[in-house]
């Protein structure tokens, strides 16, 4: 502890003195807790991954690599495979992210490049706000009761007509590869949305100024200035929005059908890893437990991976369009 | 963490003031990392005196006042070569808190810094913390007319602090430094951010404040030196080794140092031949 | 036109340029055209909100009552019944996820940005926040079944945990962004005054940044309460009120899930009207979220 002599030598009339030892005891004890709960954010994550892990491994010694490529999960013969699922993920996240990528960058675009005042941007983004405040299970329920209905006829007329290319292979029966994935992509139009505004705005205005002193035409210079200029941010958005799109499961289990089956059509029901797991989970027995920790352990990998490679092209185009090391 | 006489001498000799040193620090050196930012200042506060610190923008006399407090703590990458006495005990002695120091030794800084709170809880702040058990409106009370602020917020001690005026957000400030009387009095540019009338009026109050503390004072400013100062030190840069090294030209008291200052450098700094 | 001197560059070209706008030139009747497309991009792409707002007042906003609000669900075939138990279990277990989530998390974050902002265990702390963030949420429900359920069977505490997990990494991002905010020279003034670090903390850092804070405690509440997955294995559902945190516990999100399964009208009205409840839950928090993130002085 310090010692008080410094009080000895100052003035008289001095209302300071050193801290109490209370003050002293509280300083030493909340630093430690502050310390402590910083760390339990690390532990936390090595605890999941050691859980999820450990719960996997009698599963993935059984199963091996086999259990990626295998395409049948059937609990009473002890069969798991979830390459269905795998790519029931990927696909729909991919066409999810397509279409949510080109309505979000274009709105991004919209609200950031002067086609409305600022009050009524002001107002969109506030739509596009509460767009992703709305929970996942709603846009299901939507999804079931307003979007398939609406799809069908669509779907039947491309199925009639144009059934010979396999994207429209299948009817629509219901639930269904298209309306999950839509549903998808518009549960991710607000966060590309948002992070693609943001890369914009960081555009210094005399790069806007520089393009149109040019003498180019507003589209010109967002589509040779602007565009190249925001690419990593966008990128970003774009690989944020794709890695939601892997994850998100109530309203993919709601809406894909279910279907343990690999098709290219956009109709027909599917199954994505995400929703193996709401659907299986519940009534799920020991063993199949430990292949459903297995299935989490390959939705968590390749969530990581995609956000890995996401990085990694960020940095590189920032370098590339931006200068910057 | 020697101090090396000889190196200062060879630059300047060492002012001995004629009343009681509060303050004894002898700085020879001052590094950011491996950046030497200051070195060979031997600089004496008087007790009941204000001292002005004066030199060219980079001198690091900002940086000595700092270390005065042991408010460079708070930069990780500090270190220095030398003492800082106050009081004869050396605080930056292996069990001192700095905590304990910068409560006897308070600080006003370059910009107006109020906390987001209430003009009352901004001066009381220091009492709060300080444990005080007395009047505290009285002394709220006493502590803003000292800083000549009272009259402007009396009416108004639940307003935020930073909705006052620039000049008023200093003066709020010094009322808090003040407020619990601590032994010497840190001031670092305090006027740089106001405009002539705040300044004046800051002016007039370390004046006053000279009567019961010990000031320090950083400025850029010569004609407010020579207004307020009862000593002054000269801080020059050295950028014959690359960087930029401040380090202590010549200390006296303050009329000889702009009438009549011993050192060629300074002449020409007071002449305004270069700033 | 003729006003204009152009005759630098008339000596190099043998016509004037025409200054005048001319809409059929190709670069214009792109420009039209990119134009028409993003209007009609951002129209369609607010139709699903407009819908779904739609939906949610008329189908839901029907059966919206106090029955609907504290009844308990009806079985198959029954008329009438509610989703009380699921409101209650909702803003229980979000209750109980927030408990855990927001001093762990502030603390956390007090370290990240005031006591050891550039620290080692800082920098990966601040990495594994943002890899959680970026986690399925699905995964929450796992880890937790994996650490609770296994062993005490699916209850409300599992299920307020998971959501704890979930709400963790938005509120240490968040409240580190706030103190970020803090100006360093009010952290001056306070060290200068003689606080401990401690101090300079409490009494300076945390009230200039609450509103900062608040705002991100709100939305990770906001986020939790709209939440599904993690609760589907670890709180289950339950057809009464909750009793104790030890029993399966109904949540509002959940309860939309499985009526909207089921062939019967009356379940899936009420799925509608919980749909309904839930994003006006979910709304206000947000809105408390915008509200509070406002600077008291």
């Amino acid at each position: 502890m310090a010692s008080n002599h410094f009080q000895n030598n100052a003035s008289a009339s001095t209302l300071s003195g050193p801290p109490s030892t209370g003050d002293y005891i509280t300083d030493s004890v909340f630093r430690a807790v502050a310390l402590t709960c910083a760390s339990l954010l690390i532990l936390l994550l090595a605890y999941i991954l050691w859980e999820i892990g450990g719960k996997a491994l009698p599963a993935f010694k059984e199963q091996g690599l086999g259990f990626i490529t295998g395409t049948t999960w059937n609990v009473n013969e002890g069969q798991f495979g979830v390459l269905p699922e795998i790519w029931g993920t990927l696909y729909s996240s991919l066409l999810a992210l397509i279409i949510g990528g080109i309505f979000g960058v274009t709105i991004a675009i919209f609200l950031t490049q002067d086609f409305l005042g600022n009050r009524f941007a002001a107002v969109f983004r506030t739509i596009v706000e509460l767009l992703a405040a709305i929970p996942s299970v709603v846009f299901g329920l939507w999804g079931i009761y307003v979007l398939i209905p609406l799809l069908r006829p669509a779907a039947d007329w491309l199925h009639e007509h144009l059934g010979f290319i396999p994207l429209f292979g299948t009817e629509l029966s219901g639930p269904g590869l298209a309306p999950a994935a839509l549903v998808l992509a518009i549960m991710i139009l607000p966060t590309v949305a948002a992070i693609s505004v943001d890369a914009f705005r960081r555009i210094p205005y005399k790069v806007k100024e520089a393009a149109f002193g040019m003498g180019t035409t507003r589209w010109e210079a967002i589509l040779k200035v602007m565009l190249p200029t925001a690419s990593s941010g966008l990128l970003a958005a774009l690989v944020l929005g794709f890695g939601r799109a892997l994850g998100e499961t109530m309203a993919l289990a709601m809406l894909i059908g279910n279907n343990n089956q690999i098709s290219l059509s956009l109709f027909a029901p599917a199954d994505t890893l995400a929703s193996l797991l709401a659907s299986n989970f519940p009534e799920a027995g020991a063993v199949e437990v430990q292949a459903l920790m297995y299935a989490a352990m390959v939705l968590l990998v390749i969530t990581f991976v995609v956000n890995v490679i996401g990085l990694a092209v960020q940095q590189y185009t920032m370098r590339k369009f931006e200068g910057k090391k | 963490m020697n101090a090396m006489p000889e190196a200062i001498a060879s630059d300047a000799a060492v002012f001995s003031p004629a009343g009681d040193v509060v303050i004894d620090c002898n700085l020879s050196k001052v590094f950011y990392g491996d950046f030497l930012a200051v070195r060979n200042s031997s600089v004496p506060i008087e007790k009941g005196k204000i001292t002005g610190f004066i030199g060219p923008s980079g001198c690091g006399k900002s940086t000595v006042l700092r270390s005065l407090n042991r408010m460079n703590d708070l930069i990780p990458i500090f270190r220095f070569e030398g003492h800082v006495k106050y009081h004869g005990q050396d605080i930056y002695g292996k069990k001192v808190d700095p905590v304990v120091v910068r409560r006897y030794i308070g600080m006003v800084f370059q910009q107006p810094n109020p906390f987001s709170m209430s003009i009352y809880d901004n001066v009381a702040f220091g009492l709060r913390l300080n444990r005080f058990k007395g009047d505290m409106d009285e002394r709220v009370q006493r502590a803003l007319e000292r800083a000549a602020i009272w009259k402007e917020v009396k009416d108004k001690l639940k307003n935020s602090g930073l909705s006052l005026s620039g000049g008023q957000q200093q003066r709020l400030c010094i009322a808090r430094a003040i407020a619990t009387e601590p032994d010497v009095l840190l001031m670092d540019e305090p006027c740089s951010a106001l405009d002539p009338i705040a300044t004046r009026q800051i002016e007039e109050l370390m004046l006053e404040l000279k009567e019961s503390y010990t000031v320090a004072l950083v400025t850029h400013n010569m004609q407010q030196a020579t207004r307020v100062a009862d000593t002054t030190a000269f801080f020059g840069v050295d950028i014959s080794q690359g960087g930029r090294t401040g380090y202590l030209v010549e200390m006296g008291v303050t009329r000889q140092i702009f009438e009549d200052p011993q050192e060629e450098l300074t002449k020409q700094y007071v002449a305004g031949e270069f700033s | 036109m003729s006003e204009i001197d152009l005759t630098l560059l008339a000596n190099k070209q043998t016509a004037l340029p025409s200054l005048h706008r001319q809409f059929l030139e190709p670069r214009a009747m792109k420009s039209g055209f990119l134009t028409a497309l993003t209007w009609t991009i951002a129209a369609l792409g607010s139709i699903p909100l407009f819908s779904v707002i739609y939906m949610l007042i008329i189908q839901g906003g029907a059966r919206l009552d106090f029955e609907a609000l504290t009844a308990l669900p009806p079985a198959g075939f029954e008329d009438g019944g509610g989703f009380g138990n699921a409101l209650v279990g909702t803003l229980v277990m979000v209750g109980i996820g927030g408990v855990i989530s927001i001093p762990v998390g502030i603390l956390a974050a007090v370290y990240l940005a005031v006591l050891g902002p550039h620290s080692k265990l800082a920098k990966t702390a601040r990495f594994v926040a943002k890899t959680l963030t970026g986690f399925p949420s699905i995964l929450a429900g796992v880890f937790t079944y994996a650490i609770l359920v296994i062993t005490f069977g699916y209850s409300a505490l599992a299920g307020g945990v998971s959501l704890a997990v979930l709400m963790l990494p938005t509120v240490v991002l968040a409240a580190e962004e706030a103190m970020r905010q803090v100006p360093q020279k009010m952290t001056d003034a306070a060290y200068g005054m003689g606080c401990t670090r401690t101090q300079v903390i409490l009494k300076v850092v945390l009230p200039t940044a609450l509103p900062g804070i608040l705002t991100g405690v709100m939305l990770a509440v906001a986020g939790a309460a709209g939440e599904s997955a993690p609760l589907l294995f670890t709180a289950l559902f339950s057809n009464y009120y909750i009793s104790e945190l030890m029993e399966p516990t109904a949540s509002l999100s959940i309860l939309i899930y499985n009526f909207s399964a089921m062939p019967f009208d009356n379940q899936i009205e009420l799925a509608w009207a919980a749909s309904l409840v839930l994003v006006l839950i979910v709304l206000v928090f947000n809105i408390l979220a915008r509200l509070l993130g406002r600077p008291k002085y």
